[in-house]
């Protein structure tokens, strides 16, 4: 019996597991993928959001300037790419002006410090590639891009390490009332917890259907990307955002934390919860869009296209709670945009749920700070050469496109919670992220993780589920 | 610091057959860089035959086309160093470089010659709509796979694009017994050579889809399937001619390109047209001593030709280090005029042009019996007519000594249509 289980290992459930961490807790996350970080967590825009978007009042303006103020000390503690790079929101005519101070106003009433209006000229100042049709914008210097495949391993490792279990490759397949607690089924057993904490991304109406009948639905909203060439990456600064509309914020042009250029999303409703596909027409309608906000945009420069599927509940907020048919059952969905920029925010919410029911006695023991994986392209000739001589294994140049080295792709695989997959491996060290997208690596990488496994090549999987059990320590 | 009169970056067959020209020159301080565990570059994984007919007059294999140079290096003492990555290039020809036995280094070089190669188009790059799942490859991974892993990546396949790995792993997959569905092409014609279409997919009955294109891509996790379609002259997808082909593989052979991104590091030129660096007759870039061969300049159809522009370039980099006069006199503009995409070299010192010199280019779609005509402020220098001229096949004129007299205006290469 575990005090907590959480279900689903995306940034929501790993940054709640990490705050669980704190405490003399037993804690286990399920997540019916075989990595962490596979669902809406690995697809999205990666921005840490200033927090004036959302209305005054809402979970998500609260727990969005909360969490994008944590953020930059967790990045530390936890050692993932964080970087501080200021917002600007375009309107393309004059009459759209009180948009941007009605935006500013929520933005001063959240929290949110330093938004405020300037001119097209100024904007422009701030960043050369605008187009000559912005007639003005918001800056919001607080704003921040973040890596969430990082951030969300991050969380989860550090879980680990005090003391938190994962299950991947286990899939929830129905919760029952059991004494004080809950029984969790699965397609790998049982599992017992007092409390269950909800953040299953597009499954959670799924899930809390489980144990509620209370009305939930959570609308998978399709979101395309285009993500191009490091080359493009200096193109702009900040994070350029269009005037956002109920649909969202509309499509923006960022510079990542790796220095690539990343445009989009669209937003589209959509029923399939698993249609991560992208399609002709969402990749034109990024281009178009993006065009209006940054001239000479070098689309040749793609690298590669995602899709992504927002959780967007039916209240329009964060739906972060305990049904009132289902004690011990916490709610951690309908985590949308601000959804990452929260996470840290929402961990430390309900973890505060959780001491509502059961006592939260800190853990003497909890590790605040992860090391991550060494990024050699980043160290010192110096720092290269001792890392070499320690392990010759770092001399090794595999990704050649992102100067990834077999030092840093054993690791990816050998430490807590490793990369089982092709997927996993690019998603920790960037092996295969870069303009060759894998095609020069991929076989020594999968020889790699084959030998790890002890599975033939041809078994390595890009993503997915093994159909034996072979995620070693987790 | 070690210092080195030449460093070669890059040992496949560019890289060998310069520094082993270089070598034959006088030039004795040469070190190659090799990031593979062995010499030879992609032809260690082209273990078709076909290679080496220019040159030796005999149909080898890749590895066998390598094996020929690897064996001079030996021969000549060429030290080289295989394992090692090289990370940047300064404009001051120092050379940042990693391996396991030496660790992070930065060497000195009077000249470079850069032959790293090139890289596929990935899927991302092209765009295809769809989902992303496991079982796209480009061709060259599934050929690495399947020639040097000994795995065949899957039994049922959709090739797009028909570049000569395509082809050749149409063909090669099916030898493994795979089944090849088909071949599809966005453009009206093949990109590959017309050996290897007749060779390696009509002499085993797969179908050469002309003007088609893949729409969609099918399966999460692990592909079930494509979609391809017919295009317009635009090459927009034409809708209502989707037709579904069931596959676990679908290869990519649709387009290289040079891989300069050590090219950029030390600030060459790069032609916007070829992806390579700019370069003079004597192969140099836009930085003095640094000299580009192979298809890290442009793409090649035979490594043949490879081999014959990579002794141009290390005779002309000894030259260099011997302290060759710098090149005399202005140099003249060579630029692609009408059904011309790029030309190499595209400036040319005619004064330092020795019996005469090669130029390469390729076309930009189908020409049959037209002539390529070569002009230079309103003269003519030379004239060939052509039975076909196609865009997947680089041709290669040679302007002799006593044609570029008195050239002082630019040179334009065109196509001359037939008249009708």
């Amino acid at each position: 019996m575990y005090d907590v289980v959480v279900i689903g290992a995306g940034s929501t459930g790993c940054a709640v597991a990490r705050e669980l961490g704190r405490y003399k807790l037993s804690v286990c996350v399920i997540d019916k993928e075989s990595d962490v970080c596979e669902g809406t967590t690995k697809a999205n825009s990666a921005i840490v959001h200033a927090g004036f978007d959302a209305v005054p009042g809402t979970l998500k303006a609260r727990l969005n300037v909360r969490g994008s103020r944590l953020m930059p000390q967790l990045s530390k503690e936890l050692d993932f790419a964080f970087e501080n790079n200021g917002a600007l929101v375009l309107c393309f005519d004059k009459e759209q002006i009180p948009g941007l101070e009605e935006l500013a106003r929520r933005g001063a009433e959240n929290g949110v410090e330093g938004v405020r209006v300037i001119s097209g000229d100024e904007a422009r100042a701030l960043e050369p590639a605008l187009t000559d049709e912005v007639a003005a914008a918001l800056y919001a210097p607080t704003s921040g891009i973040v890596c969430p495949f990082e951030m969300t391993l991050a969380l989860a490792e550090n879980a680990l390490a005090n003391g938190v279990e994962f299950r991947l490759s286990t899939r929830v397949t129905g919760i029952s009332r059991s004494g004080n607690g809950y029984t969790v089924s699965t397609d790998r057993g049982d599992i017992e917890a007092k409390i269950v904490v909800n953040a299953a991304g597009v499954y959670a109406d799924r899930i809390h259907a489980m144990v509620s009948k209370t009305p939930m639905t959570i609308i998978p909203r399709r979101g395309e990307y285009m993500l191009l060439d490091k080359e493009a990456g200096g193109l702009v600064k900040h994070t350029v955002f269009q005037q956002p509309t109920k649909m969202g914020k509309g499509i923006l042009v960022t510079p990542t934390v790796h220095g690539n250029l990343l445009l989009g999303p669209t937003a589209e409703d959509i029923d399939d919860k698993e249609n991560t596909a992208t399609t002709r027409s969402g990749l034109s309608e990024v281009k178009a869009k993006a065009s209006l906000s940054v001239k000479g945009i070098p689309f040749g420069k793609q690298i590669t296209g995602f899709t992504g599927l927002r959780a967007v509940g039916s209240t329009g907020d964060f739906i972060i709670g305990i049904p009132e048919d289902a004690p011990c059952f916490i709610d951690a969905a309908g985590i949308e945009s601000p959804g990452l920029s929260s996470a840290p925010a929402i961990g430390e919410y309900v973890c505060e749920l959780i001491g509502g029911i059961i006592a939260l006695e800190p853990d003497p023991g909890f590790v605040a700070e992860r090391k991550g994986i060494v990024h050699f392209a980043a160290l010192s000739a110096e720092e290269q050469n001792e890392l070499i001589k320690k392990d010759p294994a770092y001399g090794t140049v595999v990704c050649r496109c992102e100067t990834v080295t077999e030092g840093e792709i054993r690791d990816a695989i050998d430490r807590p919670l490793g990369a089982t997959t092709l997927d996993g491996v690019k998603r920790r060290t960037r092996a295969g992220m870069g303009r060759c997208q894998a095609g020069f690596c991929s076989p020594r990488t999968i020889a790699l993780i084959a030998e790890k496994l002890g599975i033939g090549l041809l078994d390595v999987r890009k993503n997915g589920v093994y159909e034996s059990e072979v995620s070693g320590d987790a | 610091m070690r210092e080195f009169d030449l460093v070669v970056v890059g040992g496949g067959p560019a890289g060998m057959a310069a520094a082993i020209a270089a070598k034959e020159q006088g030039t004795d301080s040469i070190l190659i860089l090799e990031r593979d565990d062995r010499l030879g570059g992609i032809l260690n994984q082209c273990i078709h035959n076909g290679f080496g007919l220019h040159t030796f007059k005999e149909e080898l294999t890749g590895p066998e086309y390598a094996e020929r140079y690897s064996d001079r290096v030996k021969e000549l003492g060429i030290p080289y160093e295989l394992g090692t990555m090289v990370l940047d290039i300064s404009k001051d020809k120092e050379i940042t470089l990693v391996s396991r036995k030496r660790g992070a280094e930065t060497v000195k070089a009077k000249a470079v010659i850069l032959a790293m190669g090139c890289r596929e188009r990935p899927r991302g790059a092209l765009g295809i709509p769809g989902f992303r799942p496991q079982g796209v490859y480009t061709a060259g991974t599934a050929q690495k796979l399947v020639n040097c892993e000994g795995v065949v990546p899957g039994r049922e396949v959709v090739i797009l694009g028909s570049g000569d790995i395509g082809l050749i792993m149409a063909r090669r997959m099916t030898l493994e017994g795979a089944k090849v569905r088909a071949v599809v092409e966005l453009m009206p014609y093949s990109s590959g050579l017309k050996r290897n279409i007749v060779q390696c997919l009509d002499d085993y009955g797969i179908p050469l889809m002309l003007s088609h294109t893949v729409v969609d891509i099918k399966g999460k996790e692990k592909l079930e399937g494509v979609y391809v379609a017919a295009v317009d002259e635009k090459n927009v997808p034409v809708p209502g001619t989707e037709e579904y082909f069931p596959c676990d593989t679908l290869l990519l052979s649709c387009g290289l390109i040079p891989e300069n991104e050590l090219s950029k590091t030390a600030g060459v030129k790069l032609s916007p047209v070829t992806g390579g660096p700019c370069v003079d007759e004597s192969l140099e870039t836009s930085i003095e001593g640094v000299f580009a061969c192979g298809n890290v300049l442009h793409v090649h159809d035979l490594v043949d030709f490879v081999s014959e522009e990579s002794v141009r370039a290390g005779i002309n980099a000894a030259g260099y280090i011997k302290g060759r006069p710098s090149s005399p006199g202005t140099p003249v503009e060579v630029s692609p005029g009408f059904g011309v995409r790029y030309t190499v070299p595209s400036k040319l010192y005619c004064e330092s042009v020795e019996d005469g010199v090669h130029i390469r280019f390729r076309v930009t779609g189908v020409f049959k019996g037209a002539s390529i005509t070569v002009t230079s402020g309103g003269r003519e220098l030379f004239r060939r007519r052509g039975r076909i001229f196609v865009p997947s096949e680089m041709l290669d004129i040679v302007l002799k000594k006593e044609l570029l007299a008195g050239v002082t205006e630019g040179i334009e290469v065109r196509i001359e249509e037939a008249a009708l």
